[in-house]
């Protein structure tokens, strides 16, 4: 295994397929799921967050 | 060929002077017309732009360029190289999450796009070319998982081809055709996602940034513009622009 691998390697083992959740006729894995609710966080945040104000504090 | 000037020798004048009728004279007068240079690159914006909400079509546009730019890598080193060495596996994988974040601004770009109506204010056919260009972005993206030339791409292609003989065009459009799948990803689809979003933002140029709902002025106001540079704060306004009158 390359060196520059190890660390990810060591937090999540990514070698083998997705875990899948089903409910009825749905069906999704688990990292899609992940990324649509990393999705939805990151648009509510974008609303909720106040933007930066300019330099001359305006 | 050359055009001939007027008998008078004097430049066409907005004020009545003698103008050419020549097609780029007559293009020329219908981009200024519609698009001045203010418009296609203005330095102010109104109040409510100060958003992170309206961000993420220039995020998009900023991922599409890094997809762009690693593409044209991957096109011209080919899957001898990007298999087999690791600046090779590196511009794979930067062209491959450049797509990921690509679609990630663009549906968040959507979201917010759908619920601000963004349609509103005759803004209609900008609403359009943002559908067509997510369609022609799809395309693109299953494409290119087609061409990834490995077990992968296999797969997808052999489950994807009974699909599209099912709907009647896997005569014209055969997944398992690498060569027309390669051309179909690296030279058309890029070109037709390319010019649907200059078409897009030459839109959003023209008719502005749709503003918040509470923003549009009731009947008979008089809107007011406010700079970005210094109002990024307080009650919304709108121009007469976004106020698609």
């Amino acid at each position: 295994m390359p060196w520059t691998s190890v660390p990810i390697a060591s937090v999540v083992n990514l070698d083998h397929p997705a875990h899948y959740l089903t409910w009825g006729w749905l069906s999704i894995s688990v990292p899609n799921l992940l990324v649509i609710l990393l999705m939805i966080a990151v648009f509510v945040l974008a609303v909720l967050l106040p933007f930066p104000k300019d330099r001359d504090g305006s | 060929m050359t055009a001939t000037l007027p008998a008078t020798g004097a430049p066409e004048t907005p004020e009545g002077g003698p103008e050419s009728r020549m097609w780029t004279a007559r293009l020329r007068r219908a981009w200024v017309s519609k698009l001045p240079p203010d418009k296609l690159l203005p330095d102010r914006q109104p109040a409510y732009v100060a958003s992170w909400i309206y961000v993420f079509g220039v995020l998009t546009i900023a991922a599409f360029l890094v997809v762009l730019a690693s593409g044209l890598v991957l096109a011209f080193t080919g899957p001898a190289w990007y298999h087999t060495s690791s600046l090779g596996h590196f511009t794979n994988s930067t062209h491959f999450w450049s797509v990921q974040l690509f679609f990630v601004f663009m549906v968040i770009h959507l979201w917010g796009k759908f619920w601000m109506a963004a349609w509103r204010g005759r803004r209609w056919l900008t609403w359009l070319t943002g559908g067509l260009c997510f369609l022609a972005s799809l395309a693109t993206a299953f494409t290119g998982y087609l061409i990834q030339t490995n077990f992968d791409s296999q797969w997808i292609s052999f489950e994807a081809k009974d699909g599209l003989n099912a709907v009647g065009i896997g005569a014209f459009f055969n997944v398992a055709n690498l060569g027309q799948t390669l051309l179909i990803h690296a030279c058309l689809l890029p070109l037709v996602v390319g010019v649907i979003t200059v078409w897009h933002v030459l839109l959003v140029r023209r008719r502005g940034v749709v503003p918040p709902m509470e923003a549009v002025p009731p009947h008979g106001a008089v809107p007011v513009a406010v700079p970005a540079a210094v109002a990024t704060s307080g009650e919304p306004t709108v121009t007469s622009e976004e106020s698609g009158s």
